[in-house]
């Protein structure tokens, strides 16, 4: 502890006491300071919680105006926007397209980029540099320039208004994703478990399926977290390539209920509260070591 | 055969014999690196379908003149081929310096620099504050950080809906403003203030990222940098431009790098902030690459491809800038 060794410096010369100004340790603050940092605080988590809270408050209010006379929601809150969702729109169809897409986008960017980022953590080879620089590229795609084409080729496959073309997009996103976050976890590995997996006669192959993958379970699940969370909010593809609204998404689905003729807030809101509860418990999960990953993987080339 | 550990392969020894032939020397890459390439191949495979073939179909679109209206396309039973035609560069010359091309992309381009400045910039100072704020000895700290990181956790496409309600023309922003005997402006109608409303909403979402990736570099900045400093008598803001600042240095490089590429190609937030077609002034580069292929009829492919060129050239080109430039001041923890 850093404090420990000030009050030494400080106390052993003068046992008597000391003016009471200069008493203060380092790291701890005056009353005036607390309050500032509370207060401080206190105003940016308001901000950063007050519009999700606004969303679940609204959900409550029965009527599509009510957003316009909050005050009368309290007085008349009911859970029928909820069980209205549930029972008469296609919410549980939106549920299961956003299931399928997002596993399979999850499954394959995961599966497909673990043996490179393995690669890649542990191997050079000629190459490697152009690879790591196509795989950070990758993630930089402004979705302008593969949808025009990608709308094309898929219309010409018959694969528009199927599953089959989202979770293929979200996989240009999610593969090279997975493999920097994954080489990011590799690299914690130490080398001396490949040395003694090879030394004990295991083929490249074995030792990563064999030793580096059972070990690199918590790095696979913060990757496949992360695809799935990413696939759940895709906007854009999902917009353009979904056309039969039993197969949206939630990202599309919940556009439907905003058209320019008629808004029905409420019944957004509670669907909105329904998506945003199970994707916020995921993502509070796995937060931590997201952040890690990130900057980790993106630094360290 | 070569260890796998690049460690024991990383060194060339001794003197380098004659350099062999061009297939003499594929054939030993291939026999000395091929579990490399076998493993690595899965993504160079899945990536070169998926990325690299939409790619130079979208390069070649740009070339020609496709619209929906000569693309191949099914109607019914019908089959239809496709007609457009091979024009050059025509796209890029009409965006660029064609007439009215200030209004259509230089107008858009200057907005999304600013944009992508003014929200980075928001991001970064904001984050920035709250992180040294959440790293002092303080209670309820996690309490703090958890609602704090709300705006990350919740969809974004969620949040947006729910800042459209607060923003509308008497949703509770204005009531508030009202009752405060505040102009009201009209966020979503007016284009200053749907400018004013874009940046702020994605300010609003993008902190925590900032704010999350900036503690854990403020956390690994050694102690005892800044007791030494405290000894040499450094005064709160010396050592927060002396010591903080340059701690951070590697963690911010990549953060800024990151914040300017998503936030350039921010779509999510401008798209459904505003809807359909309500607000062609407030749209950022991409939405209006979009609003040109998907969101107009007849859909112009051509120059929304065209777009997306345009864009993944200037990510490309300020990228290796960047890069370049943290290289020479040796910034990057490379």
């Amino acid at each position: 502890m850093s404090t420990t060794t000030l009050d030494k410096t400080e106390t052993a010369p003068a046992p008597a006491p000391a003016p009471r100004r200069r008493g203060r340790r380092r790291g701890e603050r005056g009353p005036l300071g607390v309050a500032l940092l509370h207060g401080g605080l206190v105003v940016a988590s308001l901000i950063a919680l007050a519009p999700v809270a606004w969303l679940c408050y609204l959900s409550l209010g029965p009527d599509k105006e009510d957003y316009l006379h909050p005050r009368g929601i309290a007085g008349k809150a009911t859970f029928s926007n909820f069980s209205f969702v549930l029972e008469n729109t296609a919410f549980l169809d939106w549920f299961k397209s956003t299931m399928i897409v997002a596993l399979g986008t999850t499954l394959i960017g995961v599966l497909v980029a673990a043996t490179t980022g393995y690669a890649v953590s542990r191997m050079r080879f000629p190459g490697y540099k152009q690879l790591m620089w196509v795989l950070l590229l990758t993630q930089a795609f402004p979705i302008a320039i593969l949808i025009v084409p990608m709308y094309e080729i898929f219309s010409e496959l018959g694969l528009i208004d199927t599953y089959w073309a989202l979770i293929l997009i979200n996989c240009t996103t999610a593969v090279p994703y997975s493999a920097w976050l994954l080489k990011g976890y590799f690299d914690t590995i130490p080398f001396e478990i490949d040395e003694a997996g090879r030394v004990d006669g295991l083929s490249p192959f074995g030792t990563f399926f064999r030793l580096i993958l059972p070990l690199a379970r918590p790095g696979l699940a913060v990757a496949a977290f992360y695809n799935f969370i990413t696939a759940v909010g895709e906007v854009a593809f999902a917009t353009t390539f979904l056309l039969d609204d039993s197969k949206y998404t939630f990202a599309v689905g919940l556009q439907t209920f905003v058209s320019e003729h008629d808004a029905q807030w409420n019944y957004m809101a509670a669907t909105a509260v329904l998506i945003a509860i199970p994707v916020t418990v995921f993502f509070y999960l796995v937060q931590k070591n997201l952040v890690t990953g990130l900057t980790a993987g993106g630094t360290k080339g | 055969m070569t260890v796998a550990i690049d460690r024991a392969t990383g060194k060339r020894r001794g003197d380098r014999a004659p350099r062999p032939g061009l297939g003499q020397r594929v054939r030993n890459g291939l026999q000395k690196y091929w579990y490399a390439y076998a493993m690595i191949a899965p993504v160079v495979v899945v990536l070169g379908v998926l990325v690299g073939y939409p790619l130079v179909r979208g390069f070649y679109l740009t070339l020609t003149d496709a619209n929906s209206l000569n693309s191949a396309r099914t109607i019914g039973v019908n089959h239809i081929d496709a007609t457009y035609k091979f024009i050059g560069l025509d796209n890029y010359r009409d965006i660029l310096f064609g007439p009215t091309a200030y209004d259509r992309f230089w107008s858009h381009f200057l907005w999304t620099v600013f944009w992508t400045v003014a929200c980075v910039a928001l991001h970064y100072t904001i984050g920035l504050g709250l992180a040294l704020m959440l790293n002092q000895k303080l209670r309820g700290r996690t309490a703090y950080r958890l609602l704090l990181v709300l705006p990350w956790a919740v969809p974004t496409f969620v949040t947006v809906f729910s800042w459209r309600i607060m923003l509308a023309d008497s949703g509770v922003l204005n009531q508030i403003l009202g009752a405060l005997h505040l102009p009201q402006p009209e966020w979503l109608e007016d284009t200053f203030w749907q400018r004013f409303a874009a940046i702020m909403v994605n300010t609003w979402c993008g902190v925590p990222f900032m704010m999350l990736s900036l503690l854990g570099g403020l956390q690994s900045i050694d102690s005892s940098l800044y007791e030494a400093a405290e000894m040499d008598g450094a005064s709160a803001w010396q050592r927060f431009r002396h010591v903080t600042l340059p701690g951070l240095r590697s963690v911010s490089s990549t953060v800024v790098l990151l914040g300017i590429i998503w936030t350039f190609n921010q779509f999510v937030i401008i798209f459904l902030l505003f809807g359909k077609n309500s607000a062609p002034d407030a749209q950022i580069l991409v939405t209006w690459a979009y609003t040109l292929g998907f969101g107009q009829q007849p859909r112009d492919f051509a120059q929304s491809a065209a777009y997306g060129v345009l864009l993944l050239s200037i990510l490309t080109v300020f990228t290796s800038f960047y890069f370049r430039w943290l290289k020479r001041n040796d910034q990057l923890a490379v």
